[in-house]
């Protein structure tokens, strides 16, 4: 292969080089060049023009006063925390469903998983649709309960959950069919094995399958923890931040600031804060799952 | 063959150039969607078509301002400009100004004497930077009115309110009704609500120290706490679906009875006369809430963002005088029911309400810059973030409210 | 997420359930087993069968009736008004301009990025060059930065290019954004082919794009359609890059499905709103029901697009 071939200069192995050339300059402009730029400006009182007047980290107190900003961040957290764990303990509920040879298997997975294919534009008016005040809430009271109430996406403190509760209808489909692989990746002995030592089946669940499958779980943790920092059309789609600001996450904090009202630097230090959390997850999980296997390259 | 292909083409090309030299596209991009305001962009539409060659392409972006503003600022700054765009003149395109990036219209401006017939004087002075004129403006909007059904007070007893006061004293009656007393949507709608309280109750001189001098003091003061008290009472009296409406909504709302009254600016009004309701019949309206008849002169106004086709120049410059010409100032602006900029034009046609509005005008004491005028974008957003907040959460203190306002104030640029 | 992969490959080979024991057909067990599923899929299929009911009913009867019944009356009229009537401002041409906006979209960034991402992969797994692995590692870790973070210098960028607002912008940002996933995939992918071919080719003398062309694609349909299909799905139900960079008169359909059910003239028409719902959504659902396995592995890898 190609390692046998010495690097011996630039025209070395050229065609390969050329293949790589989106790869190189996507590299270097856009994910390295962008996000510097990003860095560099968030220090910046740019307005609607990006301008190099540094302020420190004024942008950044601001932010972190800001109240949109802080109600943005704890409603991320309550998002993030809520699907991660429902997503999680949902998605591999039914995975161990869908694993007791049962009929219909492709049936039930074709229901689970087509939310998936689905925009989160359509998923968020869909969820709009049936959960405002002519929907669900409706059908209740027309069954007799006059006083029921479900104001999920009228009440401050609940609109966040409608939000989750139309995240997870998209996204358990997935962890489900990732689950299941790794399901299915377990030596059948183990289970013999199981068997023949009387091992309840919930117990060899818990103390064997589950750590066996640690590589999957930590893979679709960072799936998903990675998905939740990019929350934004969905929340458009389905409350555009209201009431008031109860239902505002950073993507949104961030466009608003870049495009409506005209504060560069404000975005791009929230932008910025949004970065450093991904890498706080990230790094941590790479150095885990690269970081052992070998010393260089990452 | 190639050859016999070009002829042919660059042949019917000279034929049809006959009408259509140097004529252009232009792309208009606005946020004019509810049935009144589309109406009023279709008479724009139409009369530019009339003009002959150009052709207006529409470029509608729903939703409200806030949500089609950074789609036109990011195209303008993108480099992929459109041919005109609507802003609310102001403070909006200062910076697309300063950078260069609209068109001047100076010239045009004064070949036709703007300034001689352009009122109030301050319409044509928020289009001007550093002498220069870089903005049409095609109509005068001002927040301050309230919209009230008289047949939906009736219906709960009471007589329809000719003033703010009178109309918080009747909330509780309605609301035995079922009717929902104030009609509103989120966001912005909350945040006009609060700009108009500031106004109609504070008067010219709070609202000028809080939004023009950004004066902290008077922030704290208790005249700007009474606001804020009113505003807690718009909202007790608004329901929980208000989450999510769109102001024609609200709008409609009122028209059908299910709620008392909206604070909405008089584009309002171009929901009621599309749906063929009469002023003071069906429909009162209550400029300055009934209290202090002020009124702002905000409005849109047409930006032509810079273009390397001459064309389109040309083609803006058309456009440019063409929204500013009497005919296309009544027809527009008896569909969209605003008032026109124009001081030498009858409005004869229009309805009790707008004339409300033209006497008031009439009087320069009456008129107030509006925030747009007055506020940096960035400030904008701020309080009306902070508005929207106080107005969702029924537990955020008054005092909370005006402390977080005045350091906004302050802090406003 | 290569793990993601990796397993999605490998599973695909048995597709027998390991799990438990089997179980008697009328078990407690087994009844529990498929009450819990059939209420799960009840949830999943609840938000789609609400959608196809609101679109086939009239207004009056959505006002006066609930959600889930049946319509009394079925209608097809919202259908033909979220097809080709629904205003956005002075149009009233309905979402088939977004759809025909999206297709122009769909198209040229499936290509282009599936061809350079494939070229990259193969040149990654099989011509690795000083540097490569470093360059891979990091647009690995770029498909995690969030878009906010180069949203702006994008905009910036393509301006410089001339390209904001434009189809051509629009597909070069699909492309960059769907490179990360693409080409791990299908480094992935050629690198799990047997080395013997590759080097046998070599010794008969084969270049780089003789090899790429003559041995490695006829043996890579099946990534070529999970990238397809993955490419497909996520450019056509993309909504940011849409919003920013193709231009008002290029809005894909998810921008202009919203605009449609944000612009009320009078009152909110919630069965042409859902219609156009519907509607939208129809093309990757279209694909997914006839992909099926292949949507399965596609999304699994491409999860981490977010």
């Amino acid at each position: 292969m190609a390692g046998d071939r010495k690097p011996l200069g630039l025209f070395r192995n050229l065609n390969a080089k050329i293949a790589a050339l989106p790869m190189i300059a996507t590299v270097l402009v856009v994910f390295i060049g962008c996000t510097l730029w990003t860095v560099v400006y968030s220090f910046t009182s740019s307005r609607s023009l990006p301008m190099l007047n540094f302020v420190g980290i004024d942008q950044y107190t601001r932010l972190f006063k800001s109240s949109r900003w802080m109600v943005s961040v704890e409603n991320i957290a309550i998002y993030g925390c809520l699907s991660l764990v429902f997503s999680i303990v949902v998605g591999f509920i039914l995975a161990v469903f869908m694993d007791q040879k049962i009929r219909f298997e492709n049936t039930f997975r074709t229901i689970f998983l087509y939310p998936f294919a689905l925009s989160f534009i359509v998923t968020g008016l869909v969820w709009q649709w049936i959960l405002n005040p002519l929907g669900i809430e409706k059908v209740v009271r027309d069954l007799g309960f006059e006083s029921f109430n479900l104001p999920l996406l009228t009440d401050r403190s609940l609109v966040i959950y409608a939000i989750v509760i139309a995240g997870l209808w998209q996204g358990t489909g997935l962890v489900m069919a990732l689950m299941l692989a790794g399901l299915r990746n377990i030596d059948e002995e183990i289970w013999k094995a199981a068997r023949v030592d009387g091992i309840p089946t919930w117990k060899t669940y818990v103390f064997v399958i589950i750590p066996m499958m640690r590589p999957v779980f930590v893979t679709t943790l960072v799936l998903i923890a990675t998905g939740i920092v990019k929350l934004y059309d969905l929340v458009v789609a389905m409350t555009n931040g209201g009431p008031g600001i109860s239902s505002e996450v950073p993507a949104k904090y961030v466009y608003d600031f870049m495009f409506a009202w005209a504060n560069l630097g404000q975005g791009l230090a929230a932008s910025t804060v949004m970065l450093t959390t991904v890498l706080i997850i990230l790094i941590p999980w790479a150095m885990l799952e690269f970081g052992g296997r070998k010393g260089r390259a990452g | 063959m190639r050859y016999g292909l070009i002829a042919a083409l660059s042949a019917s090309v000279a034929f049809a150039g006959v009408s259509l030299a140097g004529a252009a596209d232009l792309e208009v991009t606005h946020w004019w969607t509810s049935g009144g305001e589309a109406a009023a962009a279709k008479v724009l539409a139409e009369e530019f078509d009339k003009l002959g060659g150009d052709k207006w392409v529409d470029g509608a972006i729903a939703g409200s301002g806030s949500t089609a503003r950074p789609i036109i600022v990011s195209r303008i700054l993108g480099g992929n400009p459109m041919g005109a765009t609507q802003l609310n003149h102001g403070r909006q395109a200062e910076e697309l100004v300063q950078a260069g990036l609209m068109t001047d219209l100076t010239e045009l401006a004064e070949k036709e004497g703007w300034a001689n017939f352009i009122r109030p004087k301050s319409l044509l002075d928020s289009c001007t930077f550093e002498d220069k004129i870089y903005c049409a403006p095609v109509n005068i909007h001002s927040w301050e009115w309230m919209w009230t059904n008289p047949d939906a007070f009736k219906e709960a007893g009471v007589e329809p309110p000719k003033n703010w006061e009178e109309f918080v004293a009747a909330a509780p009656k309605l609301k035995e009704k079922g009717i929902t007393p104030l009609a509103t949507g989120d966001g912005w709608q909350v945040n006009g609500i609060f700009t108009v309280l500031t106004a109609a109750l504070g008067g010219k001189d709070l609202y000028l120290k809080v939004n023009k001098d950004k004066d902290g003091e008077a922030a704290r003061g208790p005249e700007m706490k009474k606001v804020i008290q009113a505003l807690a009472d718009a909202r007790s009296m608004a329901d929980p679906g208000y989450v999510g409406r769109s102001w024609n909504e609200a709008t409609n709302m009122v028209m059908t009875g299910k709620a008392g009254g909206q604070i909405m600016g008089d584009w309002a009004q171009g929901e009621f006369s599309t749906a063929g309701k009469v002023a003071g019949k069906d429909y009162d309206c209550l400029p300055g809430l009934g209290d202090h008849a002020l009124l702002d002169t905000g409005g849109d106004a047409f930006y032509f963002p810079k273009n390397s086709n001459p064309e389109v120049t040309k083609a803006q410059m058309k456009l440019a005088s063409m929204l500013v010409s009497k005919q296309t100032q009544v027809a527009f602006n008896l569909a969209k029911g605003s008032l026109p900029v124009r001081g030498d034009i009858d409005m004869a046609s229009a309805n009790a309400c707008m004339k409300k509005g033209i006497e008031i005008l009439n009087n320069p004491e009456n008129i107030i810059p509006s925030t747009d005028q007055l506020r940096a974008p960035d400030t904008q957003g701020q309080i009306e973030g902070l508005a929207a907040e106080f107005f969702s959460n029924p537990d955020m203190s008054v005092e909370d409210m005006q402390e977080r306002f005045a350091e906004i104030v302050e802090s406003a640029y | 997420m290569a793990e993601a992969t990796a397993i999605q490959t490998r599973s695909h080979a048995h597709t027998e359930p390991w799990g438990a024991k089997p179980k008697r057909m009328f078990a407690p067990s087994t009844i529990m087993v498929y009450g819990v599923l059939i209420v799960a899929a009840l949830y999943y299929l609840l938000p789609l069968y609400v959608m196809v009911m609101t679109s086939l009913k009239g207004m009056p009867e959505i006002r006066l009736g609930n959600i889930f019944a049946p319509p009394v009356e079925v209608t097809f009229e919202p259908w033909v008004k979220a097809w080709s009537q629904a205003c956005t401002g002075l149009y009233c041409e309905g979402i088939r301009t977004g759809f025909w906006n999206s297709v122009k979209i769909t198209f040229p960034s499936v290509i282009a990025s599936i061809l350079i991402a494939s070229v990259n992969g193969y040149a990654l797994s099989n011509w690795k060059f000083r540097g490569s692995e470093v360059f891979f590692t990091i647009l690995l870790f770029g498909a995690f930065i969030p878009y906010q973070v180069m949203l702006y210098p994008l905009v910036i960028i393509t301006r410089e290019l001339g390209i904001f607002g434009t189809l051509t912008g629009v597909v070069v940002i699909h492309t960059i954004f769907g490179m990360p996933i693409l080409t791990l995939l299908f480094r992935n992918y050629f690198a799990s082919l047997p080395p013997e071919l590759f080097k046998a080719a070599r010794v008969d003398g084969a270049g780089f794009w003789r090899i790429f062309f003559q041995i490695m694609l006829p043996m890579s349909l099946p990534i070529f359609v999970v990238a397809i299909i993955l490419q497909v799905t996520g450019i056509w139900n993309d909504f940011l890059f849409g919003v920013i960079f193709a231009g008002t008169p290029n809005f894909p359909m998810t921008v202009q499905l919203n605009n449609i059910v944000n612009s009320v003239q009078g009152v909110k028409e919630y069965n042409v709103n859902m219609a156009a719902t519907i509607l939208t959504g129809a093309v990757p659902l279209l694909i997914y029901f006839l992909s099926g396995r292949y949507f399965v592995r596609g999304i699994a890898a491409g999860a981490v697009k977010g």
